[in-house]
């Protein structure tokens, strides 16, 4: 196209038809369970819990921090027997605090409290149930969703958009989900209509998920919910395309959705909120979608949270050959594991265990300026140029360029003929610029400490002297009045 | 612990060595068409095109300190020698395509630091420079009329690519075998005040003697319709975009047909000046380069359409009768002032790069 923003996107190989056939299946309870206390985006959760106690299903053992946090329940009942630190579902590998729990096989629940109809509830105490029970966003991001419902009631949203859109290839969860669960994923979008008060609820699922689109719209018929097939191209389950898709507002930038009217929220989020509100339980549980050329067995399972990735495979699958890559989450944003001794959080997606010939990975090749990368990126950036600033150290121009609007979907990597690691460098960027910008902050806040230092130095002094000038006035004063009496008697 | 990687942690299936191969494949019909045409001559100009410019990226890689095998694969020097054999007179000598690949791969590419650094386009680069060094032996057109009748054989072809100098080449030369090109001898005509018309009956020009190439010219000024059905295969499997060709052909185009209008006896049609002289290989394989070309969709527009009114004017009032590498040329020169004027707009921005103000009625407006 002509106009300057000739977005095409990218269409990676799908690779759904693994798994898009594969029912959920519940998985089994493993011998050992390990909850992170770090499943959300935010303040690490507390611990209620210690080593030794016995808990019961659904029981909350860690409570919420702060603002922004979410607490973690028990996905069923036995004994804690740990709380360690434990290697995260990250590509650093670093260890957070994590309770370990081992099942006793009773799998008992509390008690449950008095059954209500939810939708009696008024939009704040259905905010606080859902932070109560633990939901995140389950697309991936982890955000709080009480977080997200509440500020969206407070700026007062129209338009409810369920995000059914699953543009990473290899996952299929959502896709499952939307199918085997319609209806659950519906009353889920009500209760969230109802929390935040929205006139309008859509539902956008890429129309390379024809059953699912189909199952939701009969579930969706008289409810007032719309839903829509978008085009299939990656990335359109990011907010900020699927939003411009559906309703035509381009979000602008450096504003949240909520400003512009707008609640986003995955299609798995909705039926957390629907297990949590209607069944009592809170988020125990997700379904994972096992996948990848390296694994035998490709599948979807409803996993309890804290299940280790190696448990899930060595049961559910095994390998075909040694995966030279293991991924939390799609092969276009996911994050690269460490090794399998990891834990489902609340955020896993998918668990892929990839071949070379997947990852199709190759040394990088000077860049020749063939503006793939500009044909790609869904935000209209030039990550060539981008690129071209930060490899020669020029960060403040790349930002210039527009660096902090670029997403990370990582089109532009995904497309570029040269293999070049654009997204490495966009991150390396960003973290180099925050980092730069916080020691300025930082800077900033030690010259006005030391600046108010100086003049609360300058007003004791000032106050010391006054003080001795009013001693000595004193002084003289009761010097003159010896005098005088002195004199006079 | 293995080295942490960023997504994406699946890659396309295009890559460069691809993208530089079909490059190659879709000039393979002029290419032998143009064998065909010219004869044995111009395949060893073309092997020398090709094998020295493969020898001067070596050494230059290796000069460098490059890793010399991995950039040789990657095809970028194939495809420039290749196309400086294209813009060559199809009996050049030996040393005269040796020295062009030595300025195009050496001087204009790899001084500048290499595959993706170069300002110019290396082939137009090289044979502007050509053309205003040797400029006898950059304009000794053969006329493929003559060699219809007698084709020369290929020791006798040997003699002329390698041993130009040798009294069989002068003979065979001085025998007719060469003529102007049909854009340097129409300019002639009118500049001596002949008739367009008259012209284009004189050079036998037709519509389809400018698309089938028979005529004298380069290697790459032959058949606009094999050109055209690599332009179009490239088109097809994504390598080039449209917006270059396009903007090229309507910049030659439309000043050549308007003008043709107001004095069709003293600007030759629309369609001579499309189909003859190197348009159609400018448009699809000189300013689809990559690395010389603008980076956006609007900015390759722009870009083409200067290359072709540049042309155009150098064509019609300049001192050469094809100006095509010159406007190439000039246009690259001009591309860092489009890229920096013409940048896409960044979503959710104005075009200056403002936020977009927050539409406040489509929030509820409650806080």
């Amino acid at each position: 196209m002509l106009i300057p923003m000739g977005y095409q996107g990218v269409h990676p190989p799908s690779h759904k038809s693994l798994t898009e056939g594969s029912k959920i299946r519940r998985f089994p309870l493993p011998n050992a369970l390990y909850l992170s206390l770090q499943q959300h985006l935010g303040a690490p959760a507390t611990p209620l819990v210690k080593p030794g106690d016995r808990v019961r299903k659904g029981q909350k053992i860690a409570d919420s921090q702060g603002a922004v946090s979410a607490p973690v329940h028990a996905p069923t009942s036995g004994e804690i027997i740990a709380l360690s630190e434990h290697t995260a579902p990250h590509p650093s590998g670093l260890p957070v605090l994590t309770l370990t729990l081992a099942p006793d096989g009773m799998d008992e629940w509390i008690d449950p409290p008095e059954s209500l109809d939810p939708f009696t509830l008024c939009p704040e105490s259905l905010c606080q149930r859902v932070g109560e029970a633990g939901i995140v966003g389950m697309g991936g991001a982890t955000f709080p969703a009480a977080v997200k419902l509440l500020g969206s009631l407070k700026a007062g949203v129209k338009t409810l958009i369920l995000n059914g859109g699953e543009c990473e290839p290899y996952l299929t969860c959502d896709d499952r989900l939307m199918q085997e669960y319609p209806e659950q994923i519906l009353q889920g979008a009500l209760l969230m209509q109802q929390a935040v008060q929205a006139k309008q609820v859509l539902i956008g699922i890429e129309d390379n998920k024809p059953q699912a689109i189909q199952a939701m719209q009969a579930a969706a018929k008289g409810s007032g919910i719309e839903v829509r097939a978008v085009p299939s191209r990656y990335p359109m389950g990011s907010e900020k395309l699927l939003v411009q898709q559906l309703t035509g507002i381009e979000l602008p930038a450096r504003s949240r959705a909520a400003d512009s009217g707008i609640l986003v929220h995955n299609v798995a989020t909705a039926r957390a909120i629907y297990q949590a509100l209607f069944e009592n339980r809170p988020l125990i549980s997700r379904v994972v979608t096992l996948s990848g050329g390296a694994l035998t067995h490709p599948g979807n399972w409803e996993v309890p949270l804290g299940t280790l990735a190696s448990d899930l495979i060595n049961y559910a699958s095994g390998f075909n050959e040694a995966p030279v890559r293991l991924i939390m989450g799609g092969p276009m944003m996911g994050i690269q594991l460490p090794d399998l001794h990891v834990p489902i959080i609340k955020g896993s997606s998918g668990i892929l265990a990839l071949t070379p010939a997947e990852i199709n990975a190759n040394e990088p090749q000077p860049c020749v300026r063939c503006t793939r990368c500009v044909r790609a990126c869904p935000m209209g950036l030039l990550p060539l140029e981008m690129a071209a600033r930060i490899r020669s150290g020029q960060l403040k121009e790349a930002e210039t360029l527009g660096l902090q609007d670029c997403v990370g979907c990582g089109a532009c990597s995904y497309t570029c003929p040269s293999a070049l690691p654009l997204v490495h460098l966009f991150n390396y960027a960003k973290g180099a610029l925050g980092k730069r910008r916080q020691e300025a902050e930082k800077m900033e806040r030690t010259r006005e400490l030391a600046k108010r230092r100086e003049a609360r130095l300058i007003q004791q002094a000032k106050e010391k002297e006054a003080l001795m000038a009013a001693r000595r006035a004193a002084a003289a004063k009761k010097a003159a009045e010896a005098q005088n009496e002195a004199s006079s008697s | 612990m293995s080295q942490v990687l960023h997504g994406p942690h699946t890659h396309t299936q295009n890559h460069l060595s691809q993208m530089m191969f079909q490059v190659l494949l879709a000039l393979t019909p002029v290419t032998l068409y143009a064998f065909w045409l010219y004869g044995w001559p111009a395949f060893y100009l073309w092997l020398v095109c090709i094998g020295s410019s493969l020898f001067w990226e070596a050494v230059f890689l290796r000069l460098f300190g490059k890793p010399v095998a991995r950039h040789l694969l990657d095809g970028s020097a194939l495809v420039t020698g290749w196309l400086l054999a294209l813009c060559l007179p199809p009996w050049a000598p030996w040393w005269l395509a040796c020295l062009g690949s030595f300025l195009a791969v050496a001087m204009i590419k790899q001084i500048f630091g290499g595959l993706g650094q170069n300002v110019f386009n290396p082939a137009m680069a090289a044979r502007v420079m050509l053309l205003i060094a040797f400029p006898v032996e950059m304009t000794r057109w053969i006329d493929p009329s003559h060699l219809g009748e007698a084709r020369i054989d290929w020791q006798t072809a040997l003699q002329v690519t390698f041993a130009p100098k040798s009294s069989a080449v002068e003979a065979l030369v001085n025998d007719g075998y060469t003529g102007a090109t049909l854009l340097d001898g129409m300019k002639q005509h009118v500049a001596q005040g002949g008739l367009v018309s008259d012209g284009l009956i004189h050079f036998d020009y037709h519509l389809w003697s400018g698309f089938g190439g028979y005529q004298a010219g380069s290697l790459g000024e032959t058949s606009a319709l094999l050109i055209l059905l690599g332009g179009l295969f490239l088109l097809w499997r994504q390598v080039i975009t449209w917006q270059a060709p396009a903007g090229l052909l309507l910049g030659v185009a439309l000043p050549a047909f308007l003008l043709h209008l107001a004095q069709p006896e003293s600007y030759p049609p629309a369609t001579l000046h499309l189909l003859s002289g190197g348009t159609f290989l400018a448009a699809f394989f000189i300013v689809t380069d990559p690395v010389t070309g603008p980076n956006t969709a609007l900015g390759r527009f722009i870009f083409g359409l200067g290359c072709g009114l540049l042309a155009w004017v150098i064509r019609t009032f300049g001192n050469y009768p094809e100006g095509m590498a010159f406007a190439v040329m000039l246009m690259n020169a001009a591309v860092p002032v489009i890229d920096r004027y013409i940048r896409p707009r960044v979503y959710g921005r104005r075009a200056s790069g403002e936020p977009l103000p927050i539409d406040e009625k489509s929030s509820g407006g409650q806080s």
